[in-house]
């Protein structure tokens, strides 16, 4: 069913759409982002221009595409999503033809005043698309093999350029984001059950075969996945940040050191403090009190995301919010899990916190397609 | 559209049970991170809180013990021993170190000049940089400072490895040493590996261990320990073994080394033993040499700076970074040249009457009453001068410059150490290019006999002397494996010579050593299955006035020594199939034939017996001279081979 086939006279109209976005989300966000501004101002030792200042005018620029994205109509997006997911997968090859080198791996594509970053836009994209073919395809078809198959490929295939930079957090995120999509989509929980299935099977497999005559990897494969597991077995490499992460995090106490005074933070231990360990200065200097509130605000944004999509009849629409936080949820519970020594060390960043512009961009804009979504709903 | 709107209505409906389940999945990982943040920051605060205020877990580094280096028959020539070192930190000490030094000084002897030197360190260094009060201790001492360790606040007694030189001086020159990390080092390497940092870690300066440090270091490993506010070890947390350097094994050969070093003995003299058919460079010995342990301890001012001051210069490698004019030596190079040219053949004959004039300058044959007709074979036998200058007016010097290059004189050959010299092989773009001149005739007349601009390296003569006897385009190598891998032999091009031409500069070389009127005559060996080719050279370091020669030419003996010859001798052996090329420099030894030829048949000798050359190899009026000179030296004798591994 179309999205014009719904009564769309009550869907607001011009300026006053502005009444109608989801504005508990925008104060959500900006919350969370204050926390972030907080947060490098301490690292940066009481400095603002150092990342604090830059960060607050990303931000700033970030709400205002937020904004622009929210008023364009919710057909456009699902018109355009096809295009945007080729154009983005071949930025991706582009980026492995031309690419800079970016710490350590190619992901920047330079247009002169712009730094592309291709596989964050995929996030954005791979979203758009898998809601549009969801939207498309009659309900009955979505748990046929074939029907499952083709957005399979279409998450596999940016996936795989994107772990060919190499960068396996972002990898990770796109299958994720796309998994629960497609898990929303109500695509057949068996299909779910099998390849989780195959995935521990796998793993199983892989670690009890070490040492037998039938061993799956090399040996020096093993050892890469042993300080993958347990980071102690490398000191001087991911190990040894993890280890004084955790620290930091855990000195924390009820109410921590206070504002600017963590002090594990403080020394130089992490190299990147102010992206992908921000989490560990929060919860040092703020304590349990400030780590589990950035922890609610997080799930209320997810909650009200949820909310959101529970109630708009036009499946694109809920498919494309549910997309999208799905997406920063993956975000925030990897980065925290790693942090916490949860999960094995991934680069990625906490979402709306760490230090980036790109990515923060990305998010806030995705954002907007969900108060798109959220304004042009059906009633 | 009745069914349309059922659809839909699924649609809706199973995404409102879909979107449930997964605001309880979201919920459930949610509430897993809360859970661990409670465990973490309230359950186990106190924990983390003393980690933190204890400041608690330091990285400390295991330098990796560096790679052996070996000579070709496996005999470790540069290695690693244990070394005792105690040393003291200021803090621990609590900030007042001379009573520590004093108790200190009861254990291990403290010169008073010693104990100034460390105080006024100590005051210069931060208060928590560890500085080593003594180095090289006996297990004895060493174990006393341990037991003591409780009186004696911040001294800590440590072990590590230090680099020793078993062959001292010998190999010197090839191996280099290796010295502390300065910063001027650290200035020149772009991601210096942290280990460079640690107080006591040494690099190699020059030589073979500073081109393959990268290769001898090694990996370092690390410890993870706890400390308490006071800086004191807790417990290891964790330990990760570095790994040890490459073994580098050389090409060279301890033994006829060391032999090659006790023939020079204190002659200031450079000698080059190079297989001929795989380039393996199995002698480069500079003499006098240094002892290079000294400098891995850091050497004292007064030992430094005799060997600075010393004429015979020992810390310059004059194996491949001294050049000198080969004399003589370079006559097969123009010889060739000039056979190759088409211009002369084995029957053109010069006739020498002991001069010749060019423009207005007279050049003289070394034999004041000439030699008379010459052939080519004789010209080299009786190294006959003015051959050379009728020869090389002849084909002019591009054509003799071009057959330096091509015999290895004037190109560098890449070689693992320090300063390799490139020598000079002269023609007109040459001169053209470095002094802005036009080429002379006179030039071309001092080059032919090795003299003027032609300048060769001990090792470019060897590799000449190695492709003579070869044919092929032999390049010199040092480094025979590495971590038992071993290293590729470079194919040898066939030089493309004339088989003809080379097998008469062969004769040639023949006849100087066992001709009737052999310049070198007097060095042969006797021994017809060594049967050796050589050529002699003696390079003049002055020119002779007008006025000295007509007060008749001075003997060398009656100059002072740095204005005497050098004395030059190349040689290969067997000479129907050639295994060792060797050259041997005299620096103002005098007669290439008298000074040179001895030490260089000697060294030849030892090569091919592999022992002490056999006294009946040697004609007989020298064998007693031989054997005495034997007798006196020290020579090194390694452990014999297990039994186990030698047949009966």
């Amino acid at each position: 069913m179309a999205y014009l086939d719904y009564d769309v006279t009550r869907v607001p109209t011009g300026f006053r759409k502005i009444l109608y976005l989801n504005w508990p989300l925008v104060f959500l966000l900006a919350a969370v982002a204050c926390f972030g501004f907080l947060m490098l101002y301490s690292v940066a030792g009481g400095r603002a221009e150092t990342w604090a200042e830059p960060q607050m005018y990303r931000f700033g620029a970030g709400m205002a595409a937020m904004f622009a994205l929210a008023f364009v109509p919710m057909w456009f997006w699902r018109g355009v999503s096809i295009f945007a997911y080729v154009l983005c997968l071949l930025l991706l090859v582009a980026v492995e033809l031309v690419g800079d080198i970016g710490m350590g791996a190619q992901r920047w594509i330079d247009l002169g005043p712009v730094r592309l970053q291709p596989s964050e836009l995929m996030k954005i994209a791979l979203v758009l698309m898998l809601a549009a073919y969801y939207d498309w395809l009659p309900l009955r078809r979505v748990s046929r093999p074939l029907w499952v198959l083709i957005p399979v490929a279409l998450i596999l295939l940016p996936t795989a350029l994107v772990l060919k930079q190499p960068d396996l957090g972002t990898s990770i995120m796109l299958v994720a984001g796309g998994g629960i999509l497609m898990f929303a989509a109500g695509v057949s929980l068996w299909y779910f059950g099998v390849v989780i299935g195959a995935v521990v099977g796998l793993v199983y497999a892989v670690l009890e075969s070490r040492g037998t005559d039938w061993q799956l990897l090399k040996d020096y494969q093993y050892r890469r996945i042993d300080t993958f597991l347990d980071p102690s077995v490398d000191p001087l490499g991911a190990g040894y940040n993890i280890t004084q992460a955790q620290i930091a995090l855990g000195s924390g106490g009820w109410s921590g050191r206070g504002f600017m005074q963590g002090t594990q933070s403080r020394l130089n231990f992490l190299p990147e403090k102010q992206t992908d360990f921000i989490f560990t200065v929060l919860a040092e200097e703020f304590g349990f009190v400030g780590a589990i509130s950035l922890l609610i605000l997080y799930t209320l944004i997810l909650g009200f995301c949820l909310y959101s999509a529970l109630s708009n009849r036009d499946r694109f629409g809920a498919l494309l919010t549910i997309g999208i936080s799905g997406t920063f949820f993956v975000y925030f519970a990897i980065n925290m899990g790693m942090v916490m020594g949860l999960l094995p060390v991934v680069g990625s960043p906490l979402p709306l916190v760490s230090y980036g512009g790109t990515a923060m961009m990305i998010l806030l804009m995705g954002f907007g397609m969900v108060q798109s979504a959220h304004v042009h709903r059906p009633r | 559209m009745k069914k349309v709107e059922r659809e839909t209505q699924d649609g809706v409906r199973k995404l409102g049970r879909r979107g449930l389940l997964l605001a309880g999945i979201q919920l459930g990982v949610v509430t897993t991170l809360a859970l661990r943040l409670r465990s973490m920051q309230l359950e186990h605060a106190e924990e983390y809180r003393m980690l933190a205020d204890g400041n608690s877990i330091k990285i400390r580094l295991l330098p990796p013990a560096r790679g052996l280096i070996h000579d070709r028959n496996g005999l470790v020539i540069a290695g690693n021993e244990q070394n005792y070192r105690v040393t003291l930190t200021r803090e621990e000490a609590g900030g007042e170190v001379e009573p520590v030094l004093r108790r200190l000084s009861r254990l291990i002897p403290i010169s008073e000049a010693r104990m100034a030197e460390l105080l006024e360190e100590f005051s210069r260094r931060s208060a928590i940089t560890p500085i080593v009060i003594a180095d090289r201790l006996t297990w004895e001492q060493f174990g006393s400072i341990a037991v003591n360790a409780p009186a004696l606040a911040g001294v800590t007694p440590e072990s590590g490895l230090s680099r020793a030189y078993p062959r001292g001086g010998d190999l010197a020159h090839v191996m280099g040493y290796v010295g502390p990390v300065s910063d001027y080092d650290l200035s020149k390497i772009e991601d210096p590996d942290p280990v460079l940092m640690l107080p006591e870690f040494q690099l190699g300066k020059i030589g073979v261990e500073a081109k393959l440090e990268e290769v001898l270091r090694g990996r370092a490993g690390a410890r993870r320990v706890e400390v308490n506010s006071a800086g004191r070890e807790m417990r290891e947390l964790g330990r990760q073994e570095g790994e040890q350097g490459a073994t580098v094994q050389l090409t060279i050969d301890a033994r006829l080394q060391n032999y090659a070093a006790q023939r020079m003995g204190s002659e200031s003299a450079a000698a080059v033993v190079m297989d001929v058919q795989t380039g393996d460079l199995v002698t480069i010995c500079s003499s006098p040499s240094f002892d290079p342990n000294k400098f891995v301890r850091g050497i004292s001012g007064p030992d430094y700076r005799a060997l600075m001051n010393h004429d015979h210069r020992p810390l310059a490698d004059k194996t491949v970074q001294g050049v000198y004019p080969p004399g003589s030596t370079f006559k097969m190079v123009t010889l060739l040249a000039g056979l190759e040219s088409g211009l002369i053949n084995a029957n053109s004959r010069f006739f020498c009457p002991g001069s010749t004039e060019v423009g207005g300058r007279r050049f003289h044959c070394w034999r004041r009453g000439g030699h008379g007709t010459m052939n080519a074979i004789q010209s080299l036998e009786q190294s006959c001068d003015v051959y050379y200058y009728e020869l090389s007016q002849r084909i002019g010097i591009d054509r003799i410059g071009a057959m330096a290059r091509r015999l290895g004189i004037g190109v560098r050959h890449e070689l693992p150490m320090s300063a390799v010299a490139e020598g000079i092989a002269p023609d007109r773009d040459w001169k053209r290019q470095r002094y802005d001149q036009a080429w002379q005739i006179g030039d071309s007349l001092n080059a032919s006999i090795g003299q003027g601009y032609v300048l060769a390296s001990p090792l470019q003569l060897a590799v000449m002397t190695a492709r003579i006897a070869s044919g092929r385009a032999v390049a010199p190598r040092l480094v025979r494996a590495i971590d038992g891998v071993p290293q590729p032999i470079p194919e040898a091009a066939e030089l493309g010579l004339d088989r003809t031409n080379l097998n008469l500069a062969r004769a040639g070389m023949e006849a100087v050593m066992n001709g009737g009127q052999g310049t070198a005559r007097r060095s042969r060996i006797e021994r017809e299955e060594w049967r050796m080719a050589g050529k002699t050279g003696t390079s003049q370091v002055r020119n002779i006035t007008a006025a000295e020669r007509a007060r008749g030419v001075v003997s060398n003996e009656q100059l002072p020594w740095n204005r005497r010859d050098h004395a030059l001798f190349v040689c290969y052996a067997p000479y129907e199939a050639p295994r060792y090329a060797v050259s041997v420099v005299v620096e103002h030894g005098g007669g290439g034939s008298t000074a040179a030829a001895p030490i260089a048949r000697d060294i030849l000798l030892f090569a091919l017996a592999g022992g002490l050359p056999p006294l009946d190899a040697v004609p007989s009026d020298q064998r007693a001279a031989l054997e005495e000179r034997h007798n006196a030296m020290q020579l090194y004798t390694p452990e014999p081979p297990k039994p186990g591994r030698t047949r009966a």
